[in-house]
């Protein structure tokens, strides 16, 4: 006897499939909704992730802040150890030698309660900073009309400003504020730039902000006195924790903390936030895939369920098979071919749906689909069938064709 | 044809000393209870018997459905015991060809593809299956049915397309379990007809049953009776 061909096994599978479309295709239905809520869910979970990582990068993953414990500028510290920050403390960050991974570092100096005026139009920034030009690279603040002043307006002390969009809708409306003389505090400063809108967050707006050389604002403001904070840009991101690291040891130097003292300034930087909202973003993908998968399973029930209907019922019809000659391979493969077809065919619609609607915002969310959940999906649910259909179809094969024909 | 060209022909069926019991202890039924026969090639054997006699039981050995408690059964050269499950469906699928009372096709397939499925077990290409089971159905004279699904024959349409899917791989005996008990008296007349025909042509036919008329158009008569062969009676026809 030579061997029963494959292409006759999968035609007495369709026809098994095709005999009862109705129940067929709900099976189809499960296991699609399972393969494409997979897709969609872990999707919008790793859309919504990426997103936040996105405003988060917007922020600047490089840049790093060294700010003071001991309170504000003015305020007197409970302890009279604790220094302040300077701007030496800021040159002695720029060290290429015993800081490799610094690219840069900027005092910067805020001026308290200063109001901007130009004409009968007034401001009053959120903040007013005195700095060196390595800031705007270091706290991701580019220009978008106009240049940056230069590291020669700091060594003379130019009133020149970089100012932020709201500054310059408050005073100059739609006009270009470029090149015209406002004044700050009473003093007389040209405006060389406005910056690119960065936007809110909660109560702080970013583009309320009047940006000058720290030499201007020294003189001019706030005194030379101690700084605020310094702002230091990492050479990459992947060099950031290094960076922190060389920070640390240099200004436990500048202000002779002991190994194991307490340090009394503090060193942060958007790596740490943006690798706890990377956790937070991982836990809700695995949490949706979690639900999926569990849809998945119900889809994978519903083929065993159907598969043991569809054995029980055509006991008859195995018996008969078995009588006139079938061998078990070819039972045993029929339905397995079946429920292989069943949940292959949900397995792709499935794929289809789940990669169509991700191409929709859902919640608010730009799902990205991944191209390891589709493939899992898709892998998962042609295992279910073989797993799932396995254990009727392997029943159907064994069962003895006289009790099978005997079968009401 | 003359006893003495019988005796010179080849052995189909050899079963000697066969016993069949279900269950065990107290509750044993004991269907068969030592039978022994021989069915040559060529003959035409009624085998009769009131309902619990055995003869159902006999037939489920014959056609390796079943396997004897104890006892041998040789099916042309072969020992049926000593043979797989594997090889058993081999047996089945070239040396014995079924017949049932509920005429057992298959629902939802048409009657050309019924009759072709026993082929499609054995491996033979789709083009010579189709062909054989347009010669099968047409020896039945159903030739214009082929694409009709059993739903849509007759009850003797139905028994018609099982004897030509039981032929169609060209067994060494075709086995008929009350082959008419489902039919109208037309019908059995025109089913006992072909099976005759069949039998003429050189091919073992067995049929079970409980219907004198049937057994009368045999040529050999074994009669069943609490698991024991009580009559064993040839005749000319």
């Amino acid at each position: 006897m030579g061997g029963l061909g494959l292409r006759e096994v999968w035609r007495f599978a369709w026809r098994g499939i095709t005999a009862n479309r109705m129940r067929s295709s709900l099976t189809v239905l499960g296991v699609l909704i399972g393969v494409s809520s997979v897709i969609v869910l872990t999707a919008v979970g790793t859309g919504s992730a990426v997103s936040v990582q996105q405003s988060i990068q917007k922020l600047g993953t490089n840049s790093i802040t060294v700010s003071a414990l001991g309170g504000g500028r003015f305020s007197r510290s409970a302890n009279s150890n604790a220094k302040q920050l300077t701007i030496l403390d800021a040159t002695a960050l720029n060290d290429p030698v015993k800081a490799p991974d610094v690219k840069s570092a900027a005092p910067v100096l805020q001026a308290q309660g200063v109001t901007c005026t130009y004409g009968n139009l007034s401001s009053s920034p959120q903040s007013v900073i005195g700095t060196w030009p390595s800031y705007f690279e270091a706290a991701n603040s580019p220009v978008s009309v106009g240049t940056y002043w230069t590291a020669d307006d700091v060594v003379a002390g130019r009133p020149v400003v970089v100012i932020g969009t709201t500054v310059a809708s408050d005073l100059f409306g739609t006009d270009s504020p470029l090149n015209q003389v406002i004044r700050c505090h009473g003093q007389s400063v040209t405006v060389v730039g406005v910056m690119k809108t960065k936007g809110t967050t909660g109560f702080q707006d970013a583009d309320s902000i009047v940006i000058a050389p720290i030499t201007f604002i020294q003189r001019s403001m706030s005194g030379y006195g101690s700084i605020s904070s310094i702002q230091v840009e990492a050479k990459s991101a992947t060099t950031t924790t290094a960076a922190m690291d060389e920070v640390t040891s240099i200004m436990d130097a500048q202000h002779k903390i002991k190994a194991g003292g307490t340090a009394d300034y503090r060193v942060l930087n958007q790596a740490s936030i943006l690798a706890s909202s990377n956790q937070s973003g991982h836990t809700l993908t695995v949490l949706l895939g979690i639900v999926a998968a569990i849809s998945l399973l119900v889809g994978g029930i519903g083929i065993t369920n159907i598969m043991l209907v569809s054995v029980t019922e055509r006991t008859r019809e195995i018996g008969i098979r078995k009588a006139i000659g079938a061998p078990k391979f070819a039972i045993l493969s029929q339905f397995l071919i079946e429920a292989m077809l069943l949940s292959l065919l949900g397995g792709l619609s499935g794929v289809l749906l789940g990669v169509g609607i991700s191409h929709f915002t859902i919640l608010g969310v730009k799902p990205v689909v991944s191209l390891s959940s589709v493939l899992l999906a898709f892998i998962v649910s042609a295992l279910i069938g073989l797993i799932f259909g396995g254990w009727p179809a392997n029943r159907a094969a064994s069962l003895r064709p006289i009790e099978a024909l005997r079968y009401e | 044809m003359t006893t003495q060209t019988q005796t010179q022909k080849s052995l189909v069926v050899k079963v000697e000393g066969v016993t069949k019991v279900y269950g065990a202890g107290e509750t044993a039924v004991h269907a068969l209870r030592g039978v022994s026969l021989e069915i040559e090639q060529g003959e035409f054997v009624a085998i009769m018997g009131a309902s619990g006699s055995g003869k159902s039981t006999l037939m489920n050995i014959l056609g390796c459905l079943d396997i004897p408690t104890q006892g041998d059964y040789w099916i042309r050269n072969l020992n049926v015991a000593e043979l797989d499950e594997e090889q058993l469906s081999v047996v089945r699928s070239q040396l014995i060809g079924f017949v049932f009372q509920s005429f057992n096709l298959i629902p939802r397939t048409t009657a050309a593809n019924n009759v072709e499925l026993p082929l499609a077990y054995q491996g033979v290409s789709l083009h010579k299956r189709r062909e054989r089971a347009r010669e099968a159905l047409a020896a039945v004279g159903l030739a214009d049915r082929g694409g009709h699904e059993p739903h849509e024959l007759s009850g003797g349409q139905q028994q018609r397309v099982a004897i030509a899917r039981a032929l169609v791989t060209k067994p060494a005996m075709l086995l008929a379990d009350e082959p008419t008990g489902a039919l109208d008296t037309q019908s059995t007349k025109e089913i006992l007809e072909l099976l005759h025909e069949i039998n003429r042509g050189g091919s073992t036919v067995i049929v079970i049953t409980h219907e004198e008329e049937v057994a009368r158009a045999a040529r050999r008569m074994i009669r069943l009776r609490d698991g024991h062969v009580v009559e064993d009676v040839k005749w000319v026809a």
